[in-house]
């Protein structure tokens, strides 16, 4: 207990104190953590920390990244990026393998170990580049989806090079080696002691994975609206987290125990739920879970970099890597062209894809265990691997600072002129009133997240064909998943007085670009939300009120334009009254104590009952002026300057 | 200097060719005031006082808007309702606006020589404004040629809209350095980009 406090302790303290200082320098928190590995290094092997098995349990955090990437993705998307899936993520393995393994055997490597070697490092780094991607916003740009489809293939295809390799054994490496130790790597490679395969034919070996995929798929569509509508009705968070985390984890072991990558079953299973209602729910209990595991991930391999071997020899493994995210640049340039990915998308996917990557890790340590590659080898390999991933975020620093703003000075001067309202909305609270909002912009084109939280709500809602999402709008997180950073435009139309006022509050604090239209419950709630920073404040039921009134004119038999009239100067003359009371509204004194304030209120009252009786001269004078005739003396008037 | 008043009015202003790229130059052009009236009163409850307020400001007011069946939108008629008051613009003790310029920038669909007698309109154009110059003289303004582009809705197809914006910015930044000869206008029906009288130096 004492150890494990003290090794979350060294963790926790690496990534707290190096994170944000690089993120303040603008280096991205993957350097950050990388940095506290490397810092904290001394201090683990002092305790003899096995940093090998914590980074095997950290490498959770891609399985968790890869379902959280599958939710973004919706099934059509899949399938329309099913040409560069293919083609671009194929010819980048397939080629990078050859010319990594043409420069093995260049440089006098048997064609085993060669071929062996450019498998490996073929392989680029999911997590850092996902994240870095997501960090940054690239995801949705050209350069971040063509990168997405050669990571997608890549954890695809290391499942049949975790076949291939043991084929590689060499005879004489093999007699020297002891006992395979692949216990551990469950990770990824499925080699786990638990199997429901092993000892199985062939064709019931496919039957069951077959089946297994099936049941992840029609598990994903068919039992989860139930199951989660049945824990929603407990409104309970932490339950709900826990569904969350007991279905990555569950399919995580189904996909392990049939010999799959339980990185690609998850995968799966998102894209299965990216059309659900609970889809940001699910991504905003995931995802705190996903970050602190690739951050203990990152930060163990930079704790893994073995610089007593690095200073052995500095020369050869610096020209190594360099050489090795040269050849991979110039692959993925090459391939980028071809597949039309041009401007500063090609640079960043030739930039961000040229590292090896975590999985590399795991091939090199059960080439190891099979008798591929010698040991010594293998560790210099290791070392090269883990330098090009601590290389890649100056690569992505220097399309950030360098290629990047080079190209968007281009592209701002040929931009079209547009002033269509552009940017995506978010409504919290689908009732009466969001409803009536999200069908109104619906009708205008627009594609509105709603977030809700009521399951008998939601139902009703997917029975017609709405997307609505599950969850609690108030919460800064979940806001965060249904997109709040790229929301041009947030409506609240939630229920409760207080709920409102916090998430105005919260999100004119975090995000203060985004337009707040927020519905007040009364008079004194206006000033509440004016007070929280709303610039957008909507009575709930003033306008209704207002169009009781002028129904009530009519049915008295005043003419329906002059009671329109008569409606509209009561609006602006009731605005100026509480922006007059405004003034001397204090949320820290209750209305009954505020001197000032009863003072104007009575001051207004008496306005509006003398405008009432037809002795004042605001509000219904307004209403009539400019409709009244003119007199006999302007008439004169007019007749007389005509004639001088 | 003068003190420049521009109103802009379109309701139609998204599928604008012509007018858009006009009022947007002529928000660009600095030391002016600029209105768009149909972003101020989106539901035509025009504020009386504060409309007042701005023509007292002013000493060259001028409406910019497309003809619409031989007349003005529907917004410019009732600001014309409602803020030229009786008190304020005409009648006994209404001469705040007197000794201003009125002047009116409108685009026609037809081409020029439709406005004669012997073309499809029949009148010349600016009988069809007589109600605007004639509402000028009441409120004791002076009223200026308009400055008018023909063949609207053809204008993009046959290059005609830049020249046609380019000068209107020239108008404008004539009109706000009194370097607008009015004289020289009143001797011209229209005025068009090709044929604006200014002055290379501010007049003495």
């Amino acid at each position: 207990m004492g150890e494990l406090l003290f090794l979350a302790f060294v963790f926790l303290c690496a990534g707290v104190v190096a994170v944000p200082i690089a993120a303040r320098l603008g280096l991205g928190s993957v350097l950050g953590y990388l940095i506290a590995g490397i810092a904290i290094s001394p201090i683990l092997s002092l305790f003899h920390v096995d940093v090998v098995s914590i980074q095997h349990f950290a490498e959770f955090g891609v399985v968790m990244m890869l379902f959280l990437v599958g939710l973004e993705l919706e099934p059509r998307l899949l399938w329309q990026m099913r040409a560069r899936l293919l083609g671009l993520g194929g010819l980048q393995v397939g080629v990078t393998t050859l010319a990594v393994m043409g420069v093995a055997m260049a440089l006098g490597q048997p064609w085993s170990i060669s071929l062996a070697v450019g498998l490996v490092l073929a392989l680029s780094s999911t997590a850092i580049v996902l994240q870095t991607l997501n960090e940054k916003g690239l995801m949705k740009s050209d350069g971040g989806q063509g990168s997405f489809s050669v990571l997608l293939f890549q954890d695809i295809a290391v499942i049949p090079m975790l076949a291939l390799i043991p084929l590689l054994a060499l005879p004489e490496l093999a007699e020297t080696l002891h006992p395979a130790d692949t216990a551990g790597h469950d990770g990824a490679d499925g080699h786990s002691s638990l199997s429901l395969v092993e000892g199985l034919e062939g064709w019931q070996q496919t039957l069951v994975t077959l089946a297994a995929i099936a049941a992840v798929v029609v598990g994903g569509s068919v039992l989860t609206r139930p199951l989660f509508n049945f824990i929603a009705v407990a409104r309970l968070r932490e339950i709900f987290v826990a569904a969350a985390l007991l279905w990555v984890v569950g399919i995580a072991l189904l996909m392990t125990l049939v010999g799959l990558s339980p990185a690609l079953g998850t995968f799966l299973a998102g894209v299965v739920l990216a059309n659900s209602e609970y889809r940001h729910e699910l991504e905003s209990n995931i995802d705190p879970f996903k970050g602190l595991l690739l951050g203990l991930f990152f930060i163990t391999v930079g704790a893994g970099i073995d610089f007593g071997l690095l200073a052995e020899t500095p020369g050869v493994t610096l020209a190594l890597t360099l050489g090795l995210i040269a050849l991979k640049a110039a692959v993925l340039c090459a391939l980028a062209a071809l597949f039309g990915i041009g401007g500063a998308d090609r640079w960043l996917f030739t930039l961000g894809l040229a590292q090896a990557g975590e999985f590399g890790f795991v091939l090199l340590s059960l080439t190891v265990a099979n008798a591929v590659i010698p040991h010594p080898l293998a560790d210099h390999l290791l070392l090269v691997v883990a330098l090009s991933m601590l290389l890649t975020p100056g690569l992505f620093i220097l399309y950030d600072r360098v290629i990047a703003p080079r190209f968007h000075a281009e592209e701002e001067a040929s931009e079209a002129e547009d002033d269509m309202p552009a940017g995506s909305i978010i409504i919290a609270g689908h009732g009466r009133f969001g409803g009536v909002v999200n069908r109104m912009l619906r009708g205008m084109g627009h594609e509105p997240v709603v977030v809700d939280y009521s399951s008998a709500q939601l139902q009703m809602l997917s029975a017609l064909d709405l997307r609505v999402y599950f969850g609690d709008a108030t919460r800064p997180d979940l806001l965060e998943a249904a997109g709040i950073d790229d929301a041009a435009v947030l409506i609240i139309a939630i229920d409760g007085r207080e709920q409102i006022t916090e998430m105005v509050r919260h999100v004119n604090r975090s995000h203060p670009k985004v337009h707040i239209i927020a519905r007040a419950i009364d008079r004194h709630h206006v000033y509440e939300l004016y007070a929280a920073g709303c610039r957008d404040i909507i009575r709930e039921t003033f306008d209704s009120a207002v169009r009781a009134g002028r129904s009530a004119l009519e049915a008295l038999g005043t003419h329906p334009f002059e009671a329109e009239r008569t409606a509209r100067h009561f609006v602006s003359f009731d605005r100026h009254h509480i922006a007059r009371l405004a003034d001397v509204y204090d949320p820290d004194i209750p209305i009954h104590e505020n001197k000032a304030y009863i003072e104007k209120a009575k001051q207004s009252l008496a306005e509006m009952e003398a405008e009432l009786s037809g002795k004042g001269d605001s509000f219904t004078g307004r209403a009539d002026r400019g409709w009244t005739p003119p007199t006999l003396e302007d008439v004169e008037t007019v007749t007389e300057q005509s004639k001088g | 200097m003068a003190r420049l008043l521009v109103y802009y009015a379109h309701p139609g202003h998204r599928s604008s060719r012509v007018n858009r790229p006009m009022a947007k130059a002529a928000e660009a052009v600095e030391g002016i005031s600029f209105v768009d009236l149909y972003r101020s009163y989106p539901r035509h409850n025009i504020d009386i006082t504060a409309e007042q307020n701005r023509l007292l400001e002013a000493d060259v007011i001028l409406f910019q808007f497309p003809l619409f069946w031989y007349s003005t939108p529907s917004l410019i008629k009732e600001w014309i309702d409602l803020v030229l008051e009786h008190g304020f613009a005409y009648g006994a003790g209404g001469d705040r606006l007197a000794g201003k310029v009125l002047m009116l920038a409108v685009t026609a669909a037809g081409p020029e020589e439709a406005y004669t007698e012997a073309g499809y309109q029949h009148y010349p154009l600016r009988i069809f404004l007589t109600p605007l110059e004639q509402t000028a003289r009441l409120c004791q303004m002076r009223f200026s040629p308009p400055y008018v582009l023909h063949s609207a809705l053809k204008a993009p197809e046959a290059g005609e809209v830049a020249p046609h914006v380019a000068g209107y910015t020239r108008l404008l930044r004539a009109l706000r350095d009194d370097r607008y000869d009015f004289d020289a206008a009143d001797r011209q029906e229209i005025v068009t980009h090709d044929r604006l009288p200014i002055r290379e130096t501010t007049h003495g």
